[in-house]
């Protein structure tokens, strides 16, 4: 469905994704991990559009959208949950999922769908009239997925969703997003919680200073030893 | 009692002026962070293509409603394309510069409508003959003409249909969103760089009706002319909170009573020191005050992001 080929980013002068290949099959969830600073988020602000690579190739169900506007993928069912969850904060909770639907024409449906969301996601319903930047950081995240999966996207791209929020909020999310998986929604998560992300993920990708390291199912990565040592720390294994 | 009446009846009809060019301001602004300092010069054009119009179509034997209907069309038209033209031209190419190069080239542009003006009809004042006399009528010891009436009313269902646009239409939610966040916006499927071009259409077609009311409420106009006016419908807008679409409103409004009910006093006042040809320094005045005390405008409170 996805397929990067020697993607290379670079900010001014300096590469922050130095030529990395990553492919994903309709239906798989893929996990993209790394620490800080590794070129996940710009990987993914790339395949979204947000970024211009500065060489390599991006095929998304065989078209070629390297040059592609990011606002003509989401017609071609491709959604990013950005990093630190860009809400629109002045407009309330009910606008900023309409905004999610932007792309669609069917109202009936959207307004339908909007009901469907506040049903899910009740803490969404009762601040409907609410403006989302009044919502505590975890409301937030909840907002950004609900309205990302309002487009109707075939693959759904999320950037660090657990990012800042309290351990109870983070299950909370993980919930919703395994919820999408099983929908069949395609999905590409980046994540600095690497324990997290293998959990939720049946493959991955990690990521070292713009280049990718190790790429395996998540069952061989939560046991290799420099996924263990690097990533999930190796101390608190109590099995 | 009577020319305090008197003055604010005409600083409702000043100030409705001021407020349709101040949104023209505030939408821009709102939108890409840029002080569009060319959108007074817009609603000069259309205040002399209003003036031709009406001379033309005035010559030709038509009617005068039909004509000023025209007219009014014709420069919105004009107008409209104009905006659009300086966005698609001069700014977009800058969106990613330093926000410096859009400002100055902001002013550049300005210069250039200001002097293909001063090409196209000469450098003297246009004069509108007298073709509409509009009858007055007495309300409290004033006169209000009907020509007033007509600015205020059509003003007001501008202000309202704009507000009623971009707080509830799907073009107006997505103007406020990128407003907010370009790129998530984009993200949504937003045509980001549609949704500036349309902002620059609406300021300029609605600067385009604020210059059909000038050249009919004081009968001329010069290249020249969209200088002040640009700058005193940007301190309307500052006033009321710039970027804020309700607050330019206010500002319009507010700007154009304190001017003339200033220039109404002010020869008493002073002793007859200053007389109403004073009347600017109070749009200035106001802007300074502005500026020093509640540099966000009277409206402008911004919501703050929780990271």
């Amino acid at each position: 469905m996805l397929d990067i080929q020697s993607l290379q980013i670079h900010y001014g002068g300096i590469a922050a994704v130095k030529g990395i290949n990553l492919s994903i099959a309709r239906g798989e969830q893929v996990a993209l991990i790394g620490a800080n600073g590794a070129g996940k988020s710009s990987t993914l602000n790339a395949i979204a559009g947000l970024l211009k690579p500065h060489a390599g190739q991006i095929s998304y169900n065989n078209q070629d959208i390297t040059t592609l506007a990011a606002h003509r993928r989401v017609t071609l069912g491709m959604a990013l949950v950005p990093e630190g969850r860009g809400i629109f904060p002045r407009l309330t909770v009910a606008e900023n999922l309409a905004m999610g639907a932007y792309c669609r024409n069917d109202t009936q449906v959207i307004a339908q769908d909007i009901q469907k969301t506040f049903a899910q996601f009740p803490r969404l319903a009762e601040r409907r009239l609410q403006l989302a930047g009044t919502l505590s950081g975890g409301e937030q995240q909840l907002l950004a997925i609900a309205r990302a999966l309002l487009s109707k996207p075939q693959l759904l791209l999320l950037d660090e969703p657990s990012m800042g929020l309290a351990p109870l909020m983070i299950q909370t999310i993980f919930e919703a997003i395994k919820t999408v998986a099983q929908s069949g929604v395609t999905l590409l998560l980046v994540e600095q919680n690497a324990r997290l992300a293998l959990e939720t993920c049946s493959r991955a990708y990690v990521m070292e200073s713009g280049q990718i390291v190790l790429a395996d199912t998540a069952q061989v990565l939560l046991d290799h030893p420099r996924v263990r040592q690097a990533y999930l720390g190796e101390m608190g294994e109590p099995t | 009692m009577d020319i305090f009446v008197q003055q604010l009846i005409n600083g409702l009809v000043l100030g409705s002026i001021y407020a349709l060019v101040a949104l023209g301001y505030t939408m821009v602004y709102g939108i890409l962070g840029l002080i569009n300092f060319a959108h007074g010069d817009v609603t000069m054009i259309g205040a002399l293509v209003s003036a031709t119009l009406i001379q033309l179509l005035h010559a030709a034997g038509l009617p005068v409603p039909v004509s000023l209907l025209l007219a009014g069309g014709g420069a919105v038209i004009v107008c409209a394309s104009l905006g659009f033209s300086i966005e698609r031209i001069a700014y977009r190419p800058l969106r990613n510069a330093p926000r410096l190069a859009p400002l100055i080239t902001a002013i550049g542009v300005s210069i250039l409508i200001q002097y293909s003006a001063a090409l196209i009809w000469g450098k003297q004042y246009i004069a509108l003959p007298a073709i509409i006399t509009p009858p007055s009528i007495e309300f409290a010891g004033a006169q209000i003409n009907h020509l007033q009436i007509a600015i205020v009313i059509l003003a007001a269902c501008i202000m309202g249909g704009l507000i009623w646009f971009i707080h509830h239409s799907r073009m107006g939610r997505a103007m406020r969103a990128t407003e907010q966040n370009p790129a998530v916006a984009s993200l949504m499927g937003v045509d980001t760089h549609a949704v500036i071009a349309m902002t620059f259409l609406l300021g300029s077609a609605i600067g385009a009706i604020a210059g059909l009311m000038v050249i009919l409420y004081y009968g001329i106009g010069h290249y020249f002319m969209g200088f002040m006016l640009g700058l005193k419908a940007f301190t309307a807008a500052v006033l009321g909170g710039i970027g804020n679409v309700g607050g330019a409103v206010i500002g319009g409004l507010l700007l154009g009573i304190i001017e003339s009910l200033a220039a109404g006093y002010i020869e008493q006042l002073s002793g007859g020191l200053f007389g109403s040809n004073y009347r600017d320094i109070f749009a200035f005045l106001v802007l300074i005050l502005v500026l020093l005390l509640r540099p966000q405008g009277l409206l402008g409170q911004r919501s703050g992001d929780r990271a």
